[in-house]
């Protein structure tokens, strides 16, 4: 029987008005030791003011392989994009 | 010892004097929370119903070049929608509760999108007034106290650069056009300009939220401070078009350093926001059309993963009995 904890991803706020960024990851047995763990592993020098984990089966991350594929519709739409359109160089504030 | 909601208050305002952020799980005043729910979930409204005006005249743009920008423009404000209704929905509302208050008009979005795009000129107008002020809004609120809803402004305010910047070329294309076509911008100016001033809400002496919204950092410049803002960046590009803006009281004032201009009809503006302009009820109607269009795709979605969910469970079983 398999006794290894399940794997926790990591992701922290390092100061209020920032988005969480994911860090790294943690082994425990539930969500409060990964708090906790995640705590101790990465926050030793007060680096968050809130964490989030959430357990890594429950991420479902894009293919690289495919990225060529999966992320083409944006590649050719030049015109998303304020540099696209021409105009007089006298305009101001646009 | 329990705090006193009074030194909680205290506390929280005090945070946001000092320029701190405040983020969903943080403790909050509730009608903190209410006005943030109120205010962002009528800004994703506004995104949601403003692709209308613009989505009536993807099918007739004169090129492709001119269709492909207009798409891409309409396709970014579904975006800005998705990502404010999902700032107000760390607040405790739910999507479905939010839709529920639009379709069936409790909810206000922008006065501005019940006006009709009469012309293809009205996507010139709209991509240079409507998004110029919305930009105009919008920048200050990259620097709210509510840490999701600034997050969402920045990325909003990235995307906005190009709405207007399509809009007015589309302007000055037709301004460099046929005596026709100038008159078709020129129309569209004088059918935008008014509603435009109008987006930056009543004048301050007659604004309710203003003062609150001022000690929350919700707002950062009161509405006649920023309508004046735009008067005076509008101006000149209306100049290099060659297009007179329908004011015969805008002039420069030496004194002030500003543009003076003439008396906005507010009597229109609050017809409009009880849903008596000219678009209300076409507007009100369209997104609820397309939420019921939409019920058999959300409930065959659903179906299909309950399906995908049944055959993993029933997998596993045989497994083990195997
Ligand atoms: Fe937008
Ligand atoms: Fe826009």
């Amino acid at each position: 029987m398999k006794k290894e904890w399940p794997v926790w991803e990591v992701f922290i706020r390092s100061k209020n008005g920032l988005e969480h960024r994911h860090c790294g990851s943690v082994h425990a047995s539930d969500a409060d030791m990964a708090m906790e763990n995640a705590r101790d592993v990465y926050t030793r020098r007060q680096e968050g003011v809130s964490i989030w984990v959430v357990e890594t089966k429950h991420i479902t991350a894009s293919n690289p392989a495919e990225n060529g594929e999966f992320f083409e519709p944006a590649k050719d739409k030049a015109y998303r994009h304020p540099t696209f359109y021409e105009l007089p160089i006298d305009l101001k504030h646009m | 010892m329990e705090k006193s909601i009074a030194e909680l208050e205290a506390q929280f305002q005090a945070r946001i004097d000092r320029g701190e952020s405040i983020e969903p799980k943080d403790w909050m005043p509730e009608k903190y929370r209410k006005t943030h729910i109120r205010q962002i979930s009528q800004h994703a409204n506004s995104e949601i119903v403003g692709m209308l005006p613009e989505a009536n005249w993807i099918t007739r743009a004169p090129t492709l070049r001119r269709k492909t920008a207009l798409l891409a423009k309409v396709q970014d404000e579904a975006g800005h929608g998705l990502y404010l209704y999902s700032a107000t929905e760390t607040l405790g509302i739910s999507r479905d509760e939010m839709y529920e208050k639009l379709h069936s008009g409790k909810a206000k979005y922008s006065s501005i999108f019940n006006y009709p795009t009469l012309t293809w000129a009205d996507m010139g107008a709209v991509g240079w007034l409507v998004d110029g002020a919305a930009i105009i809004n919008q920048v200050p609120l990259t620097r709210t106290s509510f840490g999701p809803y600034a997050r969402a402004m920045v990325r909003v305010c990235k995307e906005e650069s190009f709405h207007q910047r399509q809009g007015y070329e589309i302007m000055l294309t037709l301004c460099k056009g046929t005596e026709v076509q100038k008159a078709m911008a020129q129309d569209a100016l004088n059918r935008w300009w008014w509603p435009s001033l109008m987006m930056f809400g009543p004048p301050d002496a007659e604004s309710t939220h203003t003062a609150q919204s001022m000690i929350w950092k919700l707002k950062r410049k009161t509405n006649d401070e920023l309508r004046q803002l735009f008067v005076d960046i509008t101006k000149p590009q209306a100049d290099i078009l060659g297009l007179t803006i329908p004011d015969p009281d805008l002039k420069w004032n030496e004194e002030t350093g500003h543009y003076d201009f003439g008396e906005i009809d507010w009597s229109e503006f609050w017809q409009v926001v009880k849903g008596h302009g000219p678009m209300n009820k076409q507007r009100l109607a369209a997104r609820n059309k397309a939420w019921d269009d939409g019920e058999w795709v959300r409930d065959a979605a659903l179906a299909y993963a309950d399906k995908q969910e049944a055959m993993k469970e029933e997998k596993q079983e045989l497994k083990k009995v195997g």
